[in-house]
């Protein structure tokens, strides 16, 4: 029973991201939260975006806000996002990590332990490192662990990192991982309906 | 995977203890902050000093009050800049100075307001507004070696860029470079922006009622708390303003949850300023 998808992206992530999101469709169980790395003055353009061309709805995660199937949550632009065993968001002004606010790993780490083996952690494509330790720690806690195949990223020195770190369950084009997410989705409604 | 279900629960109990411990021992109350902030916190501690566990790091927070101190800025980091979010300052300009100038004194409260990069920025808005020198603005934080700092001010050169440009976007009305004094690595802060400043040492979880304040700012504070220890420093910070005061949050916190809701209207829903319209 997976409980939610944890998605980092940087350079190249608005596309990848749009692409993955548009083959999933609204009544997707499992609650989506992502962090793309942007400036800190960035407007509502990427959740405004992405909420177009997918059948979830979109939305900037708000403070205290309680994730929910068929919602994808992106993290506001200057602030880490967190989240908590009781399924909330917990949003942080601290200190930059690996040279980002948001960072993924800050994010992957806080997922982990909240949902331990009922996690899924994805990496994307990106020009930096970060994003690789958190999928360790997933992968550590017992979740599963997904990074877009690098050959086909745009950039592919995040995936590439997140592989050697990591050693994820699956790597996989973008369209295959939404497949996967889907599978395991309806894997999910199966056990429940049990 | 029993191994790793077994170091969570450890994990647990020991941050558990451990804050039971600060606030037995210190009388610091860290138990109604966000748990996923907590945990983050005490693993950038437990790396920094390299402990093998949280409870290795108990012991050495307890028995050794300059770790405890160490602790306590590790919680109290609350990273801050000069005219973080420039928007919010140039909206405060155009539709909360107005009124502020029709008082014929102001008293501010600046609460969390850690190394003072905030303070300044604001003493640096009311000084371009004509405001300053009929105004009192009173700094507060539970951490004195963050206030001292604050007192001080003086921040590496470094960060000096990034504030000029966060001061033009705030719509500064002169040159950033006129407020402080390059020497070397780092900038002195103008000693005329910090003669109606006073720093006090303030615990928003355990103090009361400060002041009688016109206006409140308390930015990226109250996320890191949960929402009942939200909801007592609202109404705290309600007790402390006046009726027709301004209370200014982060743009991400919001009064929308909290048993104040009902008194306050909102003056900007983007940055987060509310104005208290009802005793």
């Amino acid at each position: 029973m997976y409980k939610a998808v944890v998605i980092g992206a940087s350079a190249g992530g608005m596309y990848a991201i749009k692409t993955l999101l548009a083959s999933l469709p609204g009544n997707f169980r499992i609650p989506i939260i992502i962090v793309q790395h942007l400036a800190p003055d960035s407007d509502n353009y990427l959740v405004e975006f992405l909420d177009k061309n997918t059948g979830l709805t979109v939305k900037e995660a708000d403070e205290k806000e309680v994730v929910k199937g068929g919602f994808v949550y992106v993290c506001p632009p200057n602030y880490h996002i967190l989240v908590e065993e009781n399924m909330s968001i917990s949003l942080s002004a601290d200190e930059k990590v690996n040279y980002s606010r948001p960072s993924i790993d800050v994010l992957f780490y806080s997922a982990a332990d909240a949902f331990q083996e009922s996690l899924i952690g994805i990496v994307l494509t990106g020009a930096n490192d970060d994003g690789a330790r958190g999928l360790f720690y997933i992968k550590k806690k017992g979740g599963l662990g997904i990074v877009q195949n690098p050959s086909e990223a745009e950039s592919p020195q995040m995936p590439t990192a997140a592989i050697l770190e990591a050693n994820p369950d699956h790597v996989l084009e973008i369209r295959q991982i939404s497949k996967m997410l889907l599978q395991l989705a309806n894997q999910n409604q199966d056990k429940n309906s049990l | 995977m029993k191994s790793d279900s077994d170091n969570t629960l450890r994990e647990k109990i020991e941050i558990d203890l451990l804050i039971e411990a600060v606030n037995r021992f210190y009388g610091y109350d860290f138990s109604d902050y966000s748990k996923a902030h907590i945990k983050r916190r005490m693993m950038v501690f437990l790396a920094k000093h390299r402990f093998e566990s949280i409870s290795e790091m108990q012991h050495h927070v307890l028995h050794n009050p300059q770790v405890f101190e160490d602790f306590l800025n590790n919680f109290s980091i609350n990273v801050t800049e000069m005219f973080r979010d420039p928007g919010f300052y140039s909206e405060f300009r155009k539709h909360i100075i107005p009124t502020l100038k029709t008082y014929p004194y102001l008293k501010i409260w600046i609460a969390g307001c850690a190394t003072g990069e905030e303070v300044y920025s604001f003493a640096i808005m009311l000084k371009e507004e004509g405001l300053l020198s009929r105004s009192t603005i009173y700094a507060t934080d539970f951490n004195s070696e963050a206030l001292q700092k604050a007192g001080k001010a003086i921040y590496s050169i470094d960060t000096i860029k990034s504030y000029t440009a966060n001061y033009q976007k705030a719509g500064g009305k002169s040159s950033f470079s006129d407020y402080y004094m390059a020497n070397y690595n780092s900038v002195i802060i103008d000693k005329s922006l910090k003669v109606n400043v006073v720093f006090a040492e303030h615990n928003l979880v355990t103090d009361g009622v400060f002041t009688e304040a016109n206006l409140i700012v308390c930015r990226n504070v109250l996320i890191y708390f949960n929402r009942e220890l939200q909801d007592k420093v609202l109404s705290l910070f309600n007790d402390s303003l006046i009726t027709g005061g301004f209370l200014a949050l982060g743009t991400k916190e919001t009064i929308q949850f909290s048993s104040i809701a009902n008194k306050y209207s909102t003056v900007s829903k983007e940055n987060k300023i509310y104005k208290k319209s009802i005793i």
